[in-house]
Formats: C-alpha cells, structure tokens, sequence
C-alpha cells in the first residue's frame, strides 16, 4: 500500500479540477487541477503567495472557488462553509493553529464529535481517554484537561494534529504543520502520518522543507504565481528541477534601481533576538541603499522589523540609529529620531479608511500643522497636495475617503504619509502587496529616487523579482535568524532560494 | 515544550486536584461573599433569617435568575442582550392582557404564551446580529427601544391591574410546590439547572463555548455558527417573556413600564456571577448565584438600615471587583501553567 498506486486507480480520493479564485482584482488561484489518491501523500509546493493556503482554504470549505470543481472520491462537492467539508471526511491541520483558548485540551480534540452517554450527554471519562490515547500515538504528554490557552505553538500544533486524527478523517491535509515542531516532533508526526497513508487515507502536505517532502510524499503538485506547474512523482525530480520549477521566471526590467552614492550608516542593528520569534539579527543600512529582508513567510522578517520600529520589544541585542542608541519599544521616540514605517497591512495598519485623503496623509504631522492646536484646513491640505503630486497619485479630490482608492494609490498615500515626516530612514513592509503590476513599477521607481536622494530603506518583501530588482543588499531570513547577506552581484533567484529554504547552493 | 521525555508526566495527587480546581472556580468567590453577607446581616439582625424573610427573597431572585440564565448563555457566546427588560415588559402586559380577556385559561397557557412572545423578539435579535452582520450591542439597544416602544403604543397608558386578573394566575406566585418550595423559584431553579446542564454536558452548550472562545476557530471547527447564534437569542427572549408572566404573576399589576431598566441588573448579576465579559468561560449556575447575591444585598442592606441608594454604588464595586478578579484568576492560571510546562 505504501507504493504510488498505479496510474490505473481512477478515482482519486480528492480531486481539484481547473479551479480559480479571486480576490477583488487579484487572481489567487487560476486554473489549478491536481489529484490526491488514497494511500498517498502529497506534496503542494511553491513560493510565498503561489496560491497553496488559497487551495487549503477552498479545500476546507472557507472560500468557495469562482469557477472549477472539487470532487470527493469523484463525486463534485460543494462545500458551504467548513462543516460541509468536515463531514465529507477532511481534515485541515493550518499554518496557525486554530484552538479554543477556554476550552481544555480534550474537548478541542472531541469538538464536533464528542462522545455521547446514552442520555446524549458528553462522555467526559471517554473524551479524555480519547485525548490520552491520541498523544500516546504521537508520543507526546500534553495534559488533557488543561485549557488550550498558554499552550507553545508546538504543542498548540500537535493538538491539532491530534484533533485531526481522532475525526478519522480520509482526507488529510497539512499545511506547514512542521514550520513549529522539533526534529523529534516532526519524526512523530511522520510516522503517524505514514501510518495513515498506509490504512489508505489521502495526505496533501505543505511544506518549504524539501526533505521531509521526500522523506513522506510520493506525489508533488509545483503551484507559481496561482497557477499549476506540474504534477509529478518525487522520484522522478530532483530537488533542483523543483527549485526551478517553482521560481522559473524571468526577472524583467521592471525593477530600475539608479545608482546612489552610498553615504554614511544610519542604522545598525546587533545581535537582535526575540524568544521563539528571531535571534542574533545583525546588519546595517547606510543612507541612500535599499536593503531587502527575504526570506519564506514567518521566517520572522516583519517582527524584526517591527522590534526595530518599537512596535514590539526584543530581549537582546541593540539598535542605534545615527550613531546613537535608539530607545527600545517606543515607536513615538523611532518617529522623533526620524523613522518610518510602512507596514504590511496597509487596510489595518497604515491607513484610516473612512478618513479623507488630506487627513491621512498629514496624520503623523498633525501637530506639528496646527495652529495653536487647531488644525485648520489650509495648511493640511497644502501639505497634502504637495506630497500626493510628487508621488503621482491618482485621485478625484483630497476630501475623498481613501478607501475610494485604488490599492496601489492607496499605497502611494501611506507612503505619502510617512515621507511627509522627512525620515532618515523609511521600513516599507511588502510595499507592492495586492497592486498591479503598473502601479508596483512606480512605487519601484519611488523608492528608488527616494534613496538616490540619500534615504535608507529597508524593504521587506517576498516577491524575489522585486528583492533582486530593487535591492543593493539582501539580508536573507530562515526560522528567524539571518542565514545570507548577499550583494547585489551575488543575489540571484538560485542563490536567495536556496538560502531561504536551508539548502545548500548547489555548484 | 512536552514532547521527548519518554517518562510520563507526574500526576497530581486527587485531593490536591480537586483542591485546585475548587480554587480555580469562578463561583467559589460569589458563594464566600454571600456567606459572609449572610453571617453579618444575621448577626445585627437575626429576623433576616424568617421563613418570611428568606421566602421573599426567593422569590424576588427567581424572576432575576430566569432571565439571567439566557443573558449568561448570549455573553458566553461573546454577546449581550440589553432587549430582556423590554421583553418582559411585553410579555408581562400581553399575558396579562390574555389573562383578564379569558380568566378560564390555564397557567400553562400562560406559560407558554411568554415563552412564545419572547422567542419572537429573541429571533428578530438573532437574525438581525446574524444575518445584518451587527454587534449584538447596537441590535439590541434599538430592540430595547422598540419593543418598549410597541407595549406602550399598545398599552395606551393604561395598566391591567390586579383584581382582572383570574385568581389562579395571581396565587401562582405565592403557592408552594409540595407545600415548602414556590412555584417561582421551582421555576427558576428548573431553568437554571437545565440551562447549566446543556452548558455544560452537551454538544451545544459545548459548542456555545467555543464560539465565544474564538469565533473563527469555531467557525473552522465546522460548527453551524449562524444556528447556534440564532437558537441563543431565541432562548434569552424565551427566558425573558418567560419572566414576564412570572413578574404579572408576582405583582398583578402590569403597565407598559414593567421591567425598565432590568436589563443592567440581568447582566450585572452574569457578570458578578462569574461570566468573562468577552466570552468563553463562566457557568450559568454562576449566574444564577449572581442574582442571588444581588437580590440579597439589596434585602440585607435594608434590614440593615442602610439608605438604600447605597446599593447601587455596592453593585457598581461588585461588578468591578469580579472583572478584576477575572483578570487575577487569569494571570494566575497562566503562570501556574508556564510553571507546569518547565517541569516537562
């Protein structure tokens, strides 16, 4: 049974068929088909953004696909929410772990399928042997009777596994369930898994770590850009043909950074560290250089920033900025010094979007505008004009709401906003997120002008094409610490790849 | 982190078990502080302790405890309702209005006519909160208003007073079940034991739980989230129109102010009862005890000869001291827990 089954079984246990999804005018998935048998376990790969969660998420009854179907042992299904897909036998263990912080650790696991007594009440004394016996299957000792809440993401993770296996469900899928575990852990889980592979059920697994996708699956699926690749056996690829495979673009002139004298450093970072989000990040940003964070989803790239910036704290480590130490957690005293930052989600953090375009571009300044504390309307929106035009923002009146606008002129006002502060150094967290692609090519061309005029940035991205095109340095971030520091001569799709995902440059 | 240890965890010793869990419950607190409370009051005035004394107590609490016990079931699930003293209002005045129209029906009918009325308006607010995707906070502030509203348009300004009412209906409030237990707080004490059973011993009440615990992760757990919500806001309007005919019962005269402004005692007794505010934990025994307490305050501070404006001010301290209490309970549990981890 722990062999691919061959190609003869007609019907797989769960089937994908050419199925899209979008969201407002960004196509997340398009057109991706694949099949997952009974008996074995499949690999889903792909870069940041490929479109892999979006899969799960249909898979799991969150999002309902545009166009397509899915069919449950070839029979079309479609699922209204995530009891549908629970009941046709699927289970979802995600990338965050989804636990009922008040309840104890057997009831997440029971939830939906408790025990009953005759009276149809809750069998207590059975749920909670229930629990006992899963984790002695996983060989771990977590107490059942314990709420969720306080629980490490580990231990949170095997819970979910936990919860997973006792719905016996047929369909199992796993997205990142190992991003949090232990070596030992991890072997655990595979096992099990392997076990339930082998009793017939069907696995789709998500991972960045090439080795344990060879050491479970038989089967890989390569996802780029929302759209399939290719379905293949692991046997018939190397590690290499799938690296390929999933960058496999051409990098475009898109990117136009202009040379910029490189002058004095602005912010040096040391030995930075977290508990269980990053350590020892060290490395600096002179004005007038673009240096980019890379690095997988959750390798820690925005908290470093954010611990940087004061909107989180850190526990070791320094940061001076000017050649002067920068006080710790306080975002105000980073502002004063002559920080900026463009977070990631601009909808919550960046913009209010009910307010006026002119109320948000001077936000930070309010102060600074008013007139013996009043803010009367002239010089905000002189202000305003001025930095909305240098940036080329397309709008109908400064008095609109910015939630009228487009998301790439939505951009163009956060980052409006925060350069009417004049800072030293501008932080943009994945700045051309959900834009098209016209509008990224001027916000590219932005931030470029900006550090040949001697600003320093740090961009935060996970799209290598603009991390290669834009940037003088690359900082590449893995599980949390830095693995490269790579020139802008040494960077290429291969080598940030490899680095990001823990393997090694292959020469 | 629990894992790679091959020797099992040490188990706790049964009596220090069930020792931490009494600690760690939520309603020891409530049942110390009405013990203390009685033992004072007692001793300055030993009346306090009359068969009398004791029975107007009960009964003035089981009308409270009624609705508290489905205003507790809406905060587990990380809502509230403010509508419950206007549905009492309604029910109360259309029981009554029934009762004097056709003095030859039963109690039961009653009964069930509450219940009826109540579950209407609990369902308009379940789908509003639902369906028109608005915190049930604003829903069922405007449902106060309007449901207040239609019984004083329908009332006219006129009240149903006690001598049309059928004398069955009326002895309802005082008469005993078996001779020693009012019906009222028979009642009361059915539908804070069913309420609290369903909580805690079935799927529903389980799932109830999880909803306030974390929406999303209940709503990923594949729980029929949009059912459950509708049935929680059905059962508290039920409960509250079921309150109605108990208050009509209790005080025979009914206009259209009945029950004004009993909204803020309901959810200051789930709260003082225990209930996290922002759902997910507390019991709806709790609850019940909170109604308790308050109802025994208010009694004690008159025996006590305390100017009764007082109280206020002491249900106003009560309510703060339980959410501090909460957040101590909390902040405790979770070093206790940190502490357990290490040791794996």
């Amino acid at each position: 049974m722990a062999a691919a089954p061959d190609e003869s079984s007609p019907i797989p246990a769960l089937e994908v068929r050419d199925v899209t999804k979008s969201f407002g005018a960004v196509a997340a998935v398009q057109g991706v088909s694949f099949p997952l048998y009974a008996g074995e376990a499949h690999a889903v790969v792909g870069e940041n953004g490929a479109g892999k969660s979006t899969i799960v998420k249909m898979l799991a009854g969150v999002y309902r696909p545009d166009t397509g179907t899915l069919a449950v042992n070839g029979v079309p299904a479609d699922f209204g929410g995530p009891a549908d897909a629970k009941a046709a036998g699927i289970a979802v263990i995600y990338q965050e772990p989804t636990l009922l912080p008040d309840l104890s650790v057997a009831e997440n696991i029971a939830m939906g399928n408790q025990p009953l007594t005759r009276l149809r009440q809750i069998d207590r004394r059975a749920m909670h042997a229930n629990a006992t016996r899963l984790f002695a299957r996983l060989g771990v000792h977590i107490d059942p009777d314990r709420p969720a809440r306080g629980l490490s993401i580990a231990d949170q993770q095997l819970v979910e596994i936990a919860k997973a296996l006792s719905s016996e469900a047929r369909i199992l899928i796993m997205d990142e369930p190992t991003a949090a575990l232990s070596g030992v852990e991890v072997e655990r889980l595979f096992t099990v898994a392997r076990a339930l592979r082998d009793e017939g059920a069907a696995i789709m697994f998500i991972s960045h770590r090439f080795e344990e996708i060879t050491a479970l699956c038989q089967r890989v699926t390569i996802m780029r850009d929302g759209r399939h690749v290719c379905t293949e056996l692991v046997a018939d690829l190397s590690v290499d043909d799938m690296i390929r495979r999933m960058v496999g673009r051409e990098l475009s002139a898109l990117f136009p950074k202009q040379d910029a004298v490189v002058g004095e450093t602005v912010l040096e970072v040391e030995g930075l560290g977290r508990e269980g989000v990053f350590r020892d990040i060290s490395f600096t940003v002179r004005a007038g250089e673009i240096v980019a964070l890379a690095g997988l989803v959750g390798a820690g790239r925005s908290e470093v920033m954010q611990a940087v910036f004061g909107v989180d704290t850190y526990d070791t480590g320094s940061v001076r900025f000017l050649g002067k130490p920068l006080r710790a957690g306080s975002p105000r005293a980073a502002m004063a010094a002559g920080m900026a930052l463009v977070p990631e989600d601009r909808r919550q953090q960046g913009l209010i979007m009910e307010l006026s375009v002119e109320r948000n571009v001077t936000l930070p300044r309010s102060r600074a505008l008013a007139r013996l504390g009043l803010l009367l309307g002239g010089s905000e929106r002189r202000e305003a004009r001025s930095w909305t035009q240098q940036l080329q923002t397309k709008l109908g009146r400064l008095s609109d709401p910015v939630g009228t606008l487009s998301g790439g002129n939505q951009q163009k006002v956060v980052l409006a906003k925060w350069l009417a502060t004049e800072p030293k150094l501008l932080i943009v967290d994945e700045p051309t997120r959900g834009i098209d692609v016209g509008t990224k090519a001027e916000v590219h061309r932005l931030m470029s002008s900006l550090a040949a005029r001697g600003l320093a940035v740090v961009m935060v991205s996970s799209e290598l094409p603009e991390v290669l095109g834009m940037a003088d340095r690359i900082v590449v971030l893995r599980e949390g610490h830095v693995v490269a520091q790579l020139t802008r001569e040494e960077a290429n799709q291969e080598s940030v790849m490899y680095a990001a995902m823990g393997q090694q440059v292959a020469t | 982190m629990s894992a790679a240890s091959a020797t099992a965890p040490p188990t706790p010793s049964p009596v220090k078990r069930i020792v931490g869990a009494l600690i760690r419950t939520r309603e020891l607190g409530i049942i110390l502080a009405l013990a203390a409370l009685i033992c004072y009051t007692a001793a300055g005035n030993p009346r306090f302790l009359s068969g009398q004394s004791v029975r107007d107590i009960l009964l003035n609490t089981a009308i409270l405890a009624v609705m508290a016990a489905g205003q507790a079931v809406v905060v587990i699930t990380r809502n509230i309702d403010l509508s419950v003293g206007s549905v009492l209002g309604l029910s109360a005045f259309a029981v009554a209005t029934m009762m004097s129209a056709n003095p030859g029906l039963p109690m039961i009918v009653a009964i069930l006519a509450g219940l009826a009325i109540g579950g209407v308006a609990g369902l308009i607010n379940g789908v509003l909160v639902r369906f028109g995707r608005v915190p049930a906070l604003v829903v069922t502030l405007g449902t106060l208003y309007i449901f207040r509203g239609v019984t004083y348009s329908w009332a006219g300004g006129q009240q149903v007073n006690a001598d049309e009412l059928p004398r069955h209906f009326l002895t309802f409030a005082n008469d005993s079940f078996l001779g020693f237990l009012p019906w009222l707080v028979l009642i009361a004490l059915i539908v804070v034991g069913g309420v609290s059973v369903m909580m805690r011993n079935y799927r529903v009440g389980r799932e109830l739980y999880a909803m306030g615990s974390s929406p999303q992760a209940a709503e990923l757990a594949g729980i029929r989230v949009a059912r459950n919500l509708l049935g929680v806001f059905v059962l508290s309007g039920a409960l509250a129109g079921l309150a109605g005919v108990l208050f009509a019962a209790r005080f025979g005269t009914v206009d259209a102010a009945a029950g004004t402004g009993l909204e803020l005692n309901v959810v200051a007794a789930v709260v003082v009862g225990g209930v996290a505010v922002f759902g997910g934990s507390g019991t709806v025994w709790g609850a019940g005890l909170g109604a308790l307490l308050l109802t025994v305050i208010g009694s004690a501070l008159a025996v006590l000869d305390i100017n009764q404006f007082w109280q206020q001010a002491i249900v106003g301290a009560l309510i703060i001291a339980a959410i501090c209490a909460d957040r101590l309970v909390a902040v405790r549990i979770a070093r206790a827990l940190r502490k357990k981890d290490s040791h794996v």
